[in-house]
């Protein structure tokens, strides 16, 4: 039984080690959402030059929709970009942009003009108020947003044919049942 | 025989200084170093806040400046907003002068910020549930380090304590006998 004792450090260590071989393994990037299970935050984005519509939160009620955090300066939503056209072609499910702190008000409608638009209303948010609202940190992000307006989830980083297939587009049909 | 060739002699030169001395230049040179080190030493305290984004009334500036060194830029992570360059880092700046000039108090810039990114956002994480273990986590190490020695110390005292119990009669009889025999 005393012996037991001078074990005692060494469940101490495994103990520490076990929280760092947890801890040091994270993503740092993996931020929870603050945002899920709750009302999409009041915003009113003006339109993006060239448009004459933005859009703000009464936009998203009555439909599940996406709403995609992008901009022309990031390298990601290019990646994305072309699959976001595919899921409009198909009529899948809308997508609402907000074209995130633009240098200069005409990259994003030149941007879209390019690549074309997969939006079905975009809005401009050069000051990241919305960002920030939506407790966005870095593009592109996707929140899923059900019919009630509330966000549900959050995707970080670009959506692709892979993760659209296996787990984004039985979520959205799920919001819709609901 | 004093005056035998000698080459270390024979050939003259200036006395060269014990200690090196610098050229000019050289000098110039390291002075220059030990001047920029110092100046890395201010760097680090020059704002990432930019002019523009100063407010006029020096009071809300402060509190500007107190609140936003609170918050973690979430883009690039061990820094504070008030120290980061990054855009949205200067977004958030402006966004916390904006509730501040509206009337919020800190605490309710605080809160609408974790609101928006949970408590990641503060770089002095919270006291609660989920962070006991961090703040009381070294102070129990500690206490049970303390606990270990004053034990160990405790135990040592007593079995030095038990061990010198003399000599018995018989023993003491035997020494005698072997110091005597040997005077």
């Amino acid at each position: 039984m005393k012996r037991l004792v001078y074990l005692l450090p060494l469940c101490i260590f495994l103990i520490i080690f076990g929280y760092f071989a947890v801890g040091l393994n994270l993503n740092p990037r993996d931020m929870p959402s603050m945002l899920i299970d709750q009302e999409v935050p009041a915003f009113d984005l003006e339109p993006i030059k060239g448009s004459t519509r933005g859009f703000s939160k009464e936009d998203l009620k009555g439909k599940v929709t996406l709403v995609n955090i992008f901009g022309s300066w990031c390298g990601a939503c290019l990646v994305e970009h072309p699959f976001l056209m595919e899921i409009r072609a198909k009529g899948l499910v809308p997508i609402y942009g907000i074209d995130w702190r633009e240098k200069n008000p005409d990259d994003g409608p030149r941007w879209l003009a390019r690549r074309g638009d997969p939006y079905t209303l975009v809005g401009d948010d050069p000051k990241s108020k919305a960002a920030i609202a939506f407790g966005v940190t870095g593009a592109p992000e996707t929140f899923f947003v059900d019919k009630r307006g509330f966000i549900r989830y959050k995707h970080v980083g670009p959506i692709t044919q892979k993760n659209w297939q296996s787990s984004l587009w039985p979520l959205v049909q799920e919001l819709r049942k609901q | 025989m004093k005056f035998t060739h000698s080459p270390s002699i024979a050939r003259w030169a200036p006395p060269r200084p014990a200690v090196m001395v610098f050229s000019n230049k050289k000098a110039k040179a390291f002075f220059t170093f030990v001047a920029l080190s110092l100046l890395t030493l201010c760097a680090s305290q020059s704002l990432a806040v930019e002019p523009g984004e100063v407010l006029n009334d020096p009071v809300l500036e402060a509190r500007a400046r107190e609140v936003s060194k609170g918050f973690r830029c979430v883009v690039c992570q061990n820094q504070s907003i008030d120290d980061s360059n990054a855009a949205l880092a200067r977004d958030m700046r402006v966004l916390v002068r904006e509730r501040l000039v509206a009337g919020d108090s800190n605490a309710e810039v605080s809160n609408y910020m974790v609101s928006r990114y949970g408590d990641y956002v503060l770089l002095k994480p919270p006291l609660n549930k989920s962070t006991y273990v961090l703040w009381f986590g070294p102070l129990l190490i500690i206490g049970l380090g303390i606990l270990t020695l004053f034990i160990f110390y405790r135990r040592r005292q007593n079995s030095t304590a038990v061990t010198p119990e003399g000599l018995s009669d018989e023993e003491r009889h035997r020494l005698e006998a072997l110091l005597k025999g040997e005077e």
